[in-house]
């Protein structure tokens, strides 16, 4: 007698039960095939390629209706179950029920929509079926119509390149700080995310979606930090969970999704399950392949064959036309764990391999993925790769049994190879060229052009000469700016700025950095230079800077912190010392200071109290003094013309107006000025890094003193006879400083490098430059002058700053 | 909180902590640092630095380790261990992520960094 088998959800996993069952034992079963779906089985993944146009249902459909009515299965379509009877066997949906032997659940998931206010309006839909899908492709039949999509992953990114197929003007609304985060590291989402942002998408990251707005359709989205995006449609690709409901009301066992053995037997010995619904071993499935290994699990388990289901490793690929990307295993960073990066910037070609005990455990591949399947096949098989180590990013192509050279993937490039990509220079040209007598990397340069434009292939070049010429080349040692790059801070600033570089991932992406994130010595001079480079478009990383900047307050040897309030050109009054007094009195400060820059230095302040003594000083007035940063720290001055017999002009009064023009810029390191009223000099001018001694007929600018390690009197820029002109080419100065010089060399440095000369003809001759150069600080200036202090004097600051839970009281108990 | 009936010991949400960052868990035993990673993990080790007593929780963190903010000494997260030429080690603590929370072992936090 044949056994009665009903199958809840006709899905991807239950196809192929199905096949497996049916092809085995074509007249043992009577089936029947509940789906919610008013449908048959198809091939959920290519929902995609149907949405963006390139195919159409019927091409994505797997069992079709002779399938069915060929093995005599008794479709109910269109009915979802609703209650399992498992006394008495049966299944019930709405229209009846279908008594059973056996009973497999393939419910799959059911997507997870946020709940924010809004979030039911019409025109809000998710992505999981051939509705939503032929819903999406409705709402993008009318001309002009935008679309929001909610969730950067996978389903999400899909879904926008379909709907941009389609022509909408689409926006991907990403909760992290890169697409697609769980299968790609930053540089690889770098990457995807200027593929798409090149095909007219927009993506903004690190957006929290705060609600759709609309009134009887969904007009707009609207997040945390303020951004409203318009939307005719919105689609949720946030994330989805095992759907379960039925197995729950039926008292199942189920973690996260329902229990099931190696067998795919539930705690109900007559009940499978498979597919996504399915929690194995404390783990859930989102991609085909595992299920699969189910299917076929499940099918001899009903044929009463051993077979036990094992988890594989899954590898993932974005089905976008046009957009590389492949990730297998596991590459978060970890200790004993290195990582092989390979950066072709000239063609956006990123692979990144994790190694670990000579294996190779995880892979990130982006712009050229035709090896993914043979690294994805060495991290299954857990391959040892000592031996090709050396050459193993180069794939396959590569592993001729060379042995350890590490220039043999160099040696190994066909000659035409493209190896300079600002000017197109392969491999061939510059082997020629040394064969016709170049020698050095200068040599190559003068003849061929290759790494004479942005200089990222330098190092390639010069791998080229060692391996051509052997012994006879040696290997120059430029200072690169850390273990993560060969670059100099120089060559990574210029690069900044040519190539238009404005995000972290996008600079360590683009000049082939060697480690995935940087470093401390790397992460704190990027992330000045780019605020410096491009105020506007990017966004300070506190994450990046050290801890003193990131606290806004100087770190004390025994962990606690100075706070310096700003004393403009050292003037204060009763109510600020006042307000300072109280401070030291209210927050038990152990030792007050007059510091050396004319201000007053509260010494020994806990972490946790800096938002609430920030709060009290705010109050009374005070901002911060940016004692602790690399930016501008005082102006000195002395009393000048308004009390001194000697006083030649209003020392005091040009130094609060540098002072509050100045004050709360970066500079690439701290910056202190100051203004005498006669060459008596008591403010100490000739030996800050912009020092202004004022003189009967005007203000003699002297720039690049120290007064630290070194000792060094300021060189005259220049004398000029206004005020005006005397703040203008002050202003100029620190524009300029800041633009050009290495992350931590302070003035006199700098200066001892550009000479000068070069420096007056850039400010003192060139008015034009110098205007230009007045209207970039200021412009910089309308972003980063803000009081840090007022900024963090709020609740989230205070939580912040505080522990994040305190043990003490209950570990006494 | 579930204390003490439970080990692990909700401390906090995820993003409680900013990527690449760091907070401090204090015990009686001194402060515990709690990191989180740029791939979204988290680690537990003592706050204090053993050169010079530097809190590691205000260093800059990159792949699984930090660099201590006083004199740049770079530390594993997971081992502890001081990187490179340095000598020296932190203790380590039990942490992991469960449905976007925290949690640290709390025998061990009671226990310190001496048992
Ligand atoms: C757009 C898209 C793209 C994807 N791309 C990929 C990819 O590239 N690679 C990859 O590996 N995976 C991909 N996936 C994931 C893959 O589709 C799923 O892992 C797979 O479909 C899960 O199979 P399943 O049988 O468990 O569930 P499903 O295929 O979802 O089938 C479950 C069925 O059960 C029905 N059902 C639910 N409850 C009931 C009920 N109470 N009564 C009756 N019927 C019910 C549902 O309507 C559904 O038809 C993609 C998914 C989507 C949506
Ligand atoms: S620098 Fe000259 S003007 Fe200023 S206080 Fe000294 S003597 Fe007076
Ligand atoms: S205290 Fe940490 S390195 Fe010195």
């Amino acid at each position: 007698m044949k056994r009665k088998l009903v199958i809840i959800g006709a899905g991807m996993a239950s196809g192929r039960v199905l096949e497996h069952l049916l092809a085995a034992e074509p007249e043992g079963w009577d089936v029947t095939l509940f789906n919610a779906e008013p449908r048959g089985n198809y091939n959920r993944i290519m929902l995609s390629p149907v949405l963006s146009g390139e195919k159409t249902y019927q091409d994505i459909v797997t069992h079709d209706d002779d399938f069915y009515a060929q093995h005599k299965i008794n479709c109910r379509f269109g009915e979802a179950v609703v209650r399992i009877d498992r006394e008495n066997k049966v299944v019930y949906s709405n229209e009846g029920g279908a008594p059973y032997d056996k009973l497999l659940i393939a419910t799959g998931s059911a997507p997870f929509i946020i709940p924010v206010p809004g979030h039911d309006l019409p025109g809000v839909i998710t992505y999981r079926d051939m509705d939503d899908t032929q819903a999406m492709i409705d709402a993008s039949d009318k001309p002009g119509a935008k679309a929001v999509v909610i969730g950067g992953g996978l389903l999400g990114l899909e879904a926008a390149a379909g709907l941009k197929a389609r022509g909408m003007e689409v926006a991907v609304i990403h909760l992290m700080g890169h697409l697609m985060e769980r299968q790609l590291d930053p540089a690889a989402g770098y990457l995807l995310q200027k593929d798409l942002e090149a095909r007219g998408i927009t993506v903004h990251c690190k957006g929290a979606t705060k609600a759709i707005l609309g009134t009887d359709r969904v007009e707009a989205v609207l997040l945390d930090d303020g951004t409203v995006y318009d939307a005719d449609q919105v689609c949720m690709a946030v994330g989805i969970r095992p759907e379960v409901r039925i197995a729950t009301d039926a008292a199942l066992e189920i973690g996260r999704g329902i229990t099931v053995n190696d067998q795919m037997v539930t705690s109900d010995p007559d009940i499978l399950a498979v597919g996504e619904c399915v929690e194995h071993n404390a783990q859930l499935f989102g991609l085909v392949a595992p299920l699969y290994d189910q299917a076929k699990v499940v099918a001899a388990t009903l044929l009463n064959k051993d077979a036990a289901f094992q988890p594989v490793q899954t590898a993932t690929k974005l089905k976008v036309t046009g957009v590389d990307l492949f990730s297998a295993g596991d590459f978060a960073d970890a200790n004993g764990r290195e990582d092989i990066v390979f950066r072709d910037p000239a063609r956006g070609v990123y692979k990144r391999l994790v190694i670990e005990d000579n294996r190779l455990i995880g892979a990130v591949m982006y712009g050229e993925t035709g090896d993914g399947s043979w690294f994805f096949g060495l991290i299954k098989d857990g391959t040892d790769i000592s031996d090709m180590r050396d050459t193993l990013i180069f794939g396959p192509a590569y592993q001729g049994g060379t042995g350890a050279d590490p220039l043999a993937a160099v040696a190994a490039l066909p000659l035409d190879a493209e190896i300079c990509g600002c000017n197109g220079i392969c491999k061939g040209t510059i082997v020629s060229a040394i064969e016709g007598g170049a020698t050095s990397l200068a040599d190559i340069k003068a003849q061929t052009k290759a790494s004479a434009s942005c200089g990222t292939c330098t190092g390639l070049v010069e791998q080229v000469l060692a391996s051509t010429l052997g012994d006879a080349f040696k290997m120059p040692a430029a200072q690169p700016m850390c273990g993560c790059t060969d670059l100099t801070h120089e060559d990574v600033r210029r690069l900044i700025k040519a190539r238009e570089l404005k995000s972290m991932p996008a600079v360590m992406q683009e000049l082939g950095w060697k480690t995935s994130c940087g470093c401390h010595v790397c992460r704190p001079a990027l992330n000045f230079y780019l605020l410096a480079d491009w105020p506007e478009d990017y966004h300070d990383d506190a994450q990046s800077r050290f801890v003193n900047e990131r606290n806004h307050a100087n770190i004390q040897k025994d962990g606690t912190y100075s706070v310096v309030p700003r004393m403009w050109g050292g003037m204060t009054n009763p109510r600020e010392l006042r307000a300072v007094a109280d401070a030291a009195d209210k927050y038990d400060i152990p030792a007050v200071k007059v510091t050396g820059g004319q201000r007053i230095d509260l010494l020994g302040v806990k972490k946790e109290h800096l938002p609430d003594i920030w709060a009290d000083l705010n109050a009374a007035g005070l901002v911060s003094g940016h004692a602790y940063s690399k930016g501008l720290r005082t102006v000195k001055t002395c009393v000048g013309t308004d009390f001194c017999r000697f006083g030649t002009q209003d020392s005091t009064g040009l130094g609060i107006k540098l002072e509050k023009r100045l004050w709360g810029s970066w500079t690439p390191h701290k910056v202190k000025l100051a203004v005498s009223g006669c060459p008596r000099n008591c403010a100490e001018a000739t030996c800050k890094d912009v020092g202004i001694v004022c003189v009967d007929s005007g203000f003699e600018i002297g720039v690049g003193g120290a007064a630290g390690m070194d000792l060094k009197e300021t060189e005259r820029l220049a004398k000029v006879a206004t005020e005006a002109e005397a703040i203008d080419l002050t202003v100029a100065f620190v524009q300029l400083y800041r633009e050009h010089a290495k992350y931590l060399d302070r003035p006199y440095k700098w200066l001892a490098k550009v000479g000068l000369e070069w420096v007056q003809a850039q400010i003192v001759e060139d008015m034009d430059n110098r205007a230009a150069l007045i209207k970039r600080f200021d412009l910089s200036q309308t972003i980063y002058q803000r009081d840090p202090w007022a900024d963090r004097a709020t609740p989230q600051a205070r939580a912040d700053f505080a522990p994040l839970a305190d043990l003490t009281k209950e570990a006494a108990e | 909180m579930n204390w003490p009936n439970q080990n692990w010991l909700d401390i906090g949400a995820l993003n409680d902590i900013p990527q690449r960052g760091a907070r401090v868990v204090k015990t009686v035993h001194g402060c515990v640092a709690v990191f989180r990673t740029g791939d979204d993990q988290v680690f537990a080790i003592d706050d204090r630095c053993p050169h010079k007593g530097g809190p590691l929780s205000e260093g800059i963190v990159h792949g699984h380790a930090v660099t201590c903010p006083l004199h740049n000494w770079v530390f594993s997260l997971e081992t502890g261990m001081a990187q490179g030429a340095d000598e020296g080690a932190v203790a380590t603590y039990p942490a992991r992520i469960e449905g976007g929370r925290i949690l640290l072992d709390a025998k061990r936090l009671i226990r310190g960094a001496a048992a």
